[in-house]
């Protein structure tokens, strides 16, 4: 076991340095560096802005650029974001967590739905009920986010009124952020009508977050059951005359859960790459927007370190999973 | 299970309306577009940045609410020499800071503080000069360390300015964003505690409102200022709630989430007139749109060409095409809002047959070939280049000319446009101090035509210069006044450029916000609105 681990780590090593290094190289290939996007119209006189990318260090050679990038990374140091001066690994942790609740709540509720609708799609297959939810799940799979989350604003929040547009908390409260958690922070300060709050904000962005990787679950959950379903241990424990819910949850559900727990873990990467529009749409302060903002500005640290701070996670989940499945399916690590 | 989890959702939402918490008192919330990069106008040039730290400082001088008029800050009245290079500043008494955790004000403005935020961006040796980055892009380009000779502390409440040239709009850049003042008591502070990044995070100032908290990318909070100078705020408190989508932030003024929103789509407008719950206020920017005709070129080195040029496009066509209601022909290169806007100039009408006749008269009975510049990217002063340079294109052949359409990445564009590569090219401006040389003499004057600066027509115009460079050395309004009409005059007569458009500024609100007023320079103010309750 502690082999397969160890084996899995070392081939993130590598998928990180190739991260780092196509960040580092694709903003730099995007037209326009810090300083040129922040003075528009009014323009820069040619010394000036020697000066001010020397100050940036801007004005090095590419690999020398890289060698250092490279060097502060691998003692802990992402360096300072070029927009607000702040280290960008503190920018990182203060709106990494608003992030992870909207991404762990959309999973939960992607979980939540998904695998039952799979599992009582692949019980009455071919029925209304199947049909339903294989159409349903490729509309949601196929569903533009943008679209999907305006749509749902328009009709719950301005046509009906029951969820509020977007933000992460009503602005009568203010919680002094601790965790960075708002449902955690909320509690703990107390207040109650806040964590309720906090709730009503995250409904409709964990819908929106939460559809695509529902329809993933729920198709792979039911093709995973129908799978086992025909298999003949089922045939025979049905045979020994135990109960239809018995067979199912027991017996069925627990190999066919496999497979949908590895789909669930590799759905963490598609969250995250969601979570930049959701977060765009609903105001909602996390990384997303941040990367964007950081795109936008040409600020490459903060970009470089948050798409290095979202690929360890993604890498670290994965290899989780990887673990994770190993445990579940003894088949696997023994194949070593 | 379907039935189950609407009735679990309506459960929720039903709990959610009754444990929604009582109104707070006065509480105006702007649904603002983007986060700051900190509070500090002196190192940022965003209209967000600038939006953001409004509230907290005052200036020497300022704009009068929804104006250009410069009226008192911090500096009750003023003297200027006879010679015009010293300005003498008679600071107001009693102006208090702001207090937060880590710092309790002993003094009220004084001297001291003008001269340590003037010294911050001037002085590379001041020890606050390298914070947040440190680039003070507009003291740099409204041309202050070359403006300025001295500022010296005369005594507590009065300092003195020594300009090396003579220079009229000096008045109005004291009054921009860049030129707030901030407390070299709290920077002392903050100095002994080695916490000096800290004086652009958590602000303090003399304005209206109190800075109070930023979560970052979501909320910014403030409350008023309860010992302001100018009496405090009839808002309680200012919330901004950083809402990047613009249909996002109409939907949360329809659902009452915020009271005031900027730059609504366009395609909303009308939407937002219709609804009775909204007032959509306009106003025109103050900024231009123009094409302008590289004068250092063949064909348009010939005046007959550019005026034929200014006839054969149908300019209110293209304004109504690509601005869609939320822009108006330009006539003159500054803008209506703007002193000295001359309204007797009659622009060129649209009249290809004396487009022409006109390029006949020049050699060019058959047209020409010429490249049309257009913008890559969106701007406030035009909303699509590219279409425009389409129908201008169309237009052009109508009379014979055949312009092919160049674009180049923005940054790209306007380093070749300034050092004149182009022969037509589209670009545009948006006002800083409201002063007409910012337009005249920053965009059409001689010194700005060499290459790499920014009166890209290349237009060097001797006539036209003497005016603009004498009203730039004449503090006289009345009299600088007529040296610019007779500028536009000029202006018009050679056609340098064709004027496209001034755009228009949208803002919604709900219909209790009293008391609001644009703001010509775009920025967004708050002191002095009230709710209804």
């Amino acid at each position: 076991m502690l082999r397969f681990i160890l084996t899995r780590v070392s081939l993130v090593i590598p998928t990180f340095l190739g991260v780092t290094f196509l960040t580092f190289l694709l903003i730099r290939l995007v037209p326009g560096d810090p300083i040129e996007v922040r003075v528009g119209e009014r323009g820069i006189p040619p010394e000036r802005l020697l000066e001010l990318r020397h100050e940036l260090g801007l004005d090095r050679p590419l690999w020398q650029q890289f060698l250092d990038y490279i060097g502060g990374v691998l003692q802990g140091d992402l360096g300072v974001s070029l927009v607000t001066r702040n280290s960008v690994f503190s920018e990182f942790v203060t709106l990494f967590p608003a992030t992870l609740e909207l991404a762990a709540l959309a999973m939960l509720f992607a979980t939540v739905v998904g695998l039952p609708a799979g599992i009582i799609a692949a019980v009455r297959r071919g029925s209304v009920f199947d049909h339903g939810v294989m159409g349903i799940s490729l509309t949601g799979y196929s569903m533009p986010i943008f679209w999907w989350g305006l749509l749902l604003i328009l009709f719950f929040s301005v046509g009906l009124g029951w969820t509020p547009v977007s933000g992460r908390l009503d602005l009568l409260y203010y919680v002094e952020p601790v965790t960075g958690f708002m449902l955690i922070d909320t509690l703990m300060a107390g207040e109650y009508g806040a964590f309720w709050s906090a709730l009503h904000h995250l409904i409709l962005p964990m819908i929106v977050l939460g559809t695509v990787p529902l329809a993933v679950v729920a198709r792979m959950t039911r093709s995973a059951m129908l799978e086992v379903l025909g298999e003949d241990y089922i045939r025979t424990a049905k045979a020994k005359g135990l109960a239809g819910k018995r067979v199912i949850g027991l017996h069925a559900l627990r190999n066919a859960l496999i497979p949908v727990v590895t789909v669930i873990g590799l759905q963490v990467g598609t969250l995250l790459g969601g979570a930049i529009l959701t977060e765009t749409i609903f105001s909602w302060p996390g990384v997303g927007k941040w990367l964007i903002e950081s795109i936008n500005r040409r600020d490459y640290p903060a970009l470089q370190g948050g798409v290095l701070l979202i690929a360890t996670t993604v890498m670290t989940v994965n290899l989780l999973v990887d673990v994770l499945y190993g445990v579940l399916n003894p088949r696997i690590r023994h194949s070593r | 299970m379907k039935r189950i989890l609407l009735g679990a959702g309506l459960g929720v939402a039903a709990t959610l309306a009754l444990a929604a918490p009582a109104q707070a008192a006065k509480t105006l919330v702007y649904c603002s577009e983007g986060s700051p990069e900190n509070f500090n106008p002196m190192v940022n040039t965003t209209g967000t940045s600038f939006d953001v730290s409004l509230p907290v400082y005052n200036n020497l001088v300022q704009f009068e609410r929804g104006g250009t008029k410069v009226v008192p800050g911090l500096a009750e009245t003023w003297d200027v020499s006879e010679d015009g290079l010293t300005y003498t500043f008679h600071l107001r008494k009693g102006a208090k800071w702001h207090s937060n955790n880590d710092f309790k004000p002993t003094r009220d403005a004084n001297a001291d503080d003008v001269l340590w935020s003037f010294n911050r961006q001037w002085k590379k040796d001041h020890p606050f000069h390298k914070v947040s980055g440190g680039a003070y892009d507009y003291f740099n380009d409204m041309a202050m360390p070359d403006l300025l000779k001295s500022i010296e502390k005369v005594d507590d409440y009065t300092v003195k300015f020594t300009l090396n040239k003579v220079e009229a709009p000096f008045i109005a850049n004291l009054a921009m964003p860049f030129a707030a003042i901030q407390s070299a008591e709290y920077a002392d502070a903050l100095q002994k505690k080695n916490q000096i990044d800290k004086i652009d995070q958590a602000p303090i100032g003399t304005g209206p409102f109190q800075f109070v908290a930023y979560q970052k990318d979501a909320v910014i909070r403030y409350k008023a200022f309860e010992q302001y100078w100018g009496g405090k705020a009839p808002l309680d408190n200012l919330v901004f709630a950083i809402t990047p989508d613009a249909a996002v932030r109409y939907a949360k003024l329809k659902a009452g989430e915020c009271h005031i929103v900027p730059y609504p789509n366009p395609a909303d407008l009308e939407a937002m007139k219709k609804d009775s719950a909204i007032t959509l206020m306009e106003q025109e920017g103050l900024n231009v749109g123009y094409l302008a005709f590289n004068v250092t070129k063949k064909p348009f080195d010939d005046v007959r060409v550019r005026r034929a040029l200014n006839m054969a496009i149908d300019k209110k066509a293209v304004v109504d095409a690509v601005y869609q209601g939320a822009g108006v022909p330009a006539k003159n290169p500054i803008p209506p809002t703007m002193w000295s806007y001359n309204k007797e100039i009659e622009d060129y009408p649209y009249d290809p047959e004396r487009a022409k006749k006109l390029l006949a008269e020049a050699g060019f009975p058959d047209g020409f070939e010429t490249d049309l510049w257009a913008m890559p990217v969106q701007r406030p002063y035009n909303p699509n280049a590219k279409r425009m340079a389409e129908m201008m294109q169309a237009d052009l052949a109508k009379v014979g000319i055949k312009a092919k359409v160049v674009q180049y990445e923005w940054g790209e564009y306007r380093k070749r446009l300034q050092a004149g590569e182009h022969q037509m090219g589209m670009l545009g401006w948006t006002g800083d101090n409201g002063d007409p040389d910012n337009f005249l003499h920053v965009l059409l004057g001689c010194e700005a035509a060499r290459a790499g600066g920014s009166n890209i027509a290349k237009w060097c115009y001797k006539e036209f210069d003497d005016l603009v460079v004498q009203a730039k050395r004449t503090t006289d309004i009345a009299a600088r006044t007529k040296l610019y009409e007779q500028a536009q005059v000029i202006f018009k007569e050679e056609a340098p450029w064709l004027t496209v458009a001034h755009s228009v500024v949208h803002m919604a609100l709900s219909k209790n916000v009293v008391d609001y007023k644009m703001d010509p320079f775009g920025i967004h103010r708050f002191y002095g609105v009230d709710l209804k309750q």
